[in-house]
């Protein structure tokens, strides 16, 4: 199973090399920036789906994305890091390709979660989850699961929780790109965490435990 | 004593390490005595490992040769 996040040591590391690419390209050596970008292109890919949700406008607003970021790379402050500047700039792009296709007008009434007065999610699931290894995530039915959970994600669930918890971008940078607050990246990622938990729990959760006895009981929340 | 709606309410803040750690300690302590607040707490970081894993999602075939092809061709380094 890969590691949440890279250690901090190879954060530097990566953001060193960085910036030697990113000054590479900006003195002329314009070949470098397919190697910037390589790490990125996935992210910026599912980014723009999670917000599309259509292949072929995700493939060409990733291709518009890297194509104006390498148009303004001179753009970016030394104390900002690259990639959440990237990811800024995809945000951006698949919600005006998003507003040009009018899929706003089709999706915002039914997209709303529902929730409880206070607005929070109660989770239901509660039987042990096994030990997931590494290679069960190469499996067809374990993937897909995964992406129709991620797509089940009412679209402003959706688009934190891809940025903070699949990309591992910050908060701080998450909020910048989608223009939210700080308060409310975190109150909608914790909703986006416990549903996306609770669409999976049917999967990977042990189900003979549900019929213990034991474990059964009264829903304290 | 902290219960079991407060450890739900805090338990993204709990994850991410975002948290005072006087109130960390008290769900610490709760969660050594609830089951259920255990397991939530174990399967929400497992799926955080799963979704963190990026051969989880799908990407269209041949999707980076067509990125980069258009890139060389805009930039000039085909």
């Amino acid at each position: 199973m890969a590691a949440r996040d890279p250690s901090p040591r190879v954060n530097n590391a990566i953001e060193r090399d960085e910036a030697a690419l990113i000054r590479g390209v900006c003195a002329g050596q314009k070949e470098l920036f397919h190697e910037l970008i390589r790490p990125y292109e996935r992210g910026i890919y599912l980014t723009a789906f999670s917000i599309l949700r259509n292949q072929g406008d995700a493939e060409e607003v990733a291709q518009e994305t890297l194509l104006k970021a390498f148009s303004h790379l001179d753009q970016l402050r030394s104390d900002e890091k690259f990639k959440g500047w990237l990811f800024l700039i995809a945000v951006n792009e698949a919600r005006m390709r998003r507003r040009k296709n009018h899929q706003h007008l089709f999706e915002s009434i039914d997209d709303d979660p529902v929730e409880t007065t206070e607005g929070d999610f109660m989770p239901h699931q509660f039987a042990d989850w096994r030990d997931i290894p590494s290679e069960v995530l190469d499996k067809e039915e374990i993937r897909s699961a995964v992406q129709k959970a991620l797509e089940n994600l009412p679209q402003k669930y959706r688009e934190v929780f891809l940025l903070r918890d699949v990309q591992h971008l910050s908060v701080e940078e998450t909020s910048k790109a989608l223009g939210l607050s700080i308060s409310a990246v975190k109150t909608q990622l914790h909703r986006a965490r416990l549903q996306m938990r609770e669409q999976l729990a049917p999967v990977f959760g042990r189900r003979w435990s549900d019929r213990l006895p034991f474990l059964k009981g009264r829903n304290p929340w | 004593m902290v219960t079991c709606a407060e450890v739900l309410k805090e338990l993204s803040n709990f994850i991410d390490e975002d948290i005072d750690p006087q109130l960390r300690a008290e769900i610490e302590n709760h969660l050594r005595g609830c089951r259920r607040c255990s397991v939530l707490l174990d399967s929400t970081r497992k799926t955080l490992r799963i979704v963190g894993d990026e051969r989880v999602f799908d990407i269209p075939v041949g999707y980076s040769e067509r990125l980069h092809r258009f890139l060389a061709k805009k930039l000039g380094t085909d």
